[in-house]
């Protein structure tokens, strides 16, 4: 940590890492990454925002760790150790969860295993850790988990509220009496293909604002 | 037999990788541009699922289970191991990749030039790993349903990937609005191909 106090904690460069990720470098919308399970845990948002917060703990610490020992990785075996500082994280969340927060670990079952192969780990491990320090990686880590899970809670929020008429496993419908007006959940929004679509449109709202994101039509 | 059969039918079009589990998205939106390299990928997918998941299904019978080890010792069958899945089935499925990576560059050149660059990929698609712990906590009861199952989660996902593909390479004759181009419009076209999908729910043989 000595060699990062030349340049301030947080300096422009490094607020970047942070925010960048949120926005023009979202890692679901822009950078394409970690949709294999981010999708598939939006139905209700408590495990949405569980998985979130997985994902930050494991790509943070694993961000951090791969970055202190980057010189001493030889490059050809580099995925697996990458894949085993992963791994090793991934059972400490899921045990955790497995001891704390049973209903959700079981809510949110393969899932959490599979963030050994989710795709935004190890692409900013390849990407990012293996050429930068521990701090601004650890940086790094937090501002892409933020991206991703912002994702994830918005998705989840408009699949719970209009599938299921709660937020939070709070029946918000219910209690305004929407369905004395003869208001019915839109059950269309539970089934997985509708987590699909949702990203599709946050995708579109997202480039109709940010021009440069437009892609060329191949 | 019937059984084997209906494990085979579920994983395609009911459980099917993609459509109703997500897995192995990354690739999936990043390859399909073309139906000749989705096709690749979609068979070395197949490929590397047929051998891993029997593998892991032996891990998990025979090292992993609550008491799997009896076949050493009495004094193991207490033992539970099943907190070391993760890592035992990842560092299967990357040596197995690494492995067929090998023999098809020494037995099959063409093969492998043709698949080169995707081989690698595939140890961190989460189909391969999804499958591996599906299989677990399915608790299927012999090596034939594991490996049928791990035959027919690959050909779903070839199914959807090359349908994808042959989408896309017709979409370049239409006019997308400009900001769903490329990765939005695929993500609408997924979930609707998903939604069609959704049609095979409750078959059972």
């Amino acid at each position: 940590m000595e060699n990062v106090e030349k340049e301030p904690l947080f300096s422009a460069k490094y607020r970047k890492l942070l925010t960048n990720p949120l926005g023009q470098d979202n890692p679901i919308t822009v950078q394409v990454l970690g949709i294999c399970s981010a999708l598939a845990v939006t139905v209700k948002m408590n495990p949405a925002i569980v998985m979130a917060i997985s994902v930050m703990v494991v790509l943070a610490v694993s961000n951090v760790v791969i970055a202190s020992l980057r010189k001493m990785i030889p490059g050809r075996i580099r995925i697996i150790v990458q894949l085993v500082v992963i791994a090793t994280m991934v059972i400490i969340v899921d045990q955790f969860l497995k001891a704390f927060a049973f209903d959700i670990s079981k809510q949110l079952s393969v899932f959490v295993g599979l963030i050994i192969t989710n795709c935004i780990i190890m692409g900013r491990l390849e990407a990012f850790a293996m050429a930068n320090k521990p701090w601004p990686a650890f940086l790094d880590g937090l501002g892409n988990a933020w991206g991703y899970g912002w994702i994830l809670i918005v998705v989840s929020f408009f699949r719970e509220f209009l599938g299921s008429g709660s937020i939070m496993g709070v029946p918000v419908m219910e209690k305004i009496g929407v369905y004395n007006w003869g208001y019915e959940d839109n059950g269309m929004m539970i089934l997985p293909p509708m987590a699909l679509i949702t990203v599709g449109l946050i995708i579109w709202v997202q480039r109709s604002r940010n021009k440069t994101l437009i892609e060329e039509n191949k | 037999m019937e059984n084997l059969i209906n494990i085979f039918v579920r994983s395609i079009f009911i459980d099917n990788m993609i459509f109703a589990y997500f897995l192995g998205m990354c690739s999936y939106l990043a390859v399909s541009k073309t139906v000749k390299t989705s096709m690749g990928l979609g068979l070395a997918v197949i490929f590397v699922l047929v051998i891993t998941v029997p593998v892991n299904f032996l891990l998990e019978q025979y090292i992993l289970k609550k008491g799997a080890l009896v076949w050493l010792s009495d004094s193991f069958a207490d033992l539970d191991l099943s907190f070391l899945s993760f890592i035992m089935f990842i560092a299967v499925i990357a040596s197995i990749v690494q492995l067929v990576e090998m023999v098809i560059e020494k037995f099959s050149p063409a093969l492998y030039n043709s698949l080169g660059i995707f081989l690698p990929l595939i140890a961190v698609n989460c189909a391969i790993l999804g499958a591996s712990l599906f299989m677990q906590e399915r608790e299927y009861a012999n090596i034939g349903e594991a490996a049928v199952f791990g035959l027919g989660s690959g050909v779903g996902w070839l199914l959807a990937i090359v349908a994808l593909a042959a989408i896309r390479e017709k979409m370049r004759y239409s006019n997308v609005p400009a900001p769903l181009r490329g990765l939005g419009i695929t993500f609408i076209l997924t979930g609707l191909m998903g939604i069609a999908f959704m049609s095979f729910l409750g078959i059972t043989l």
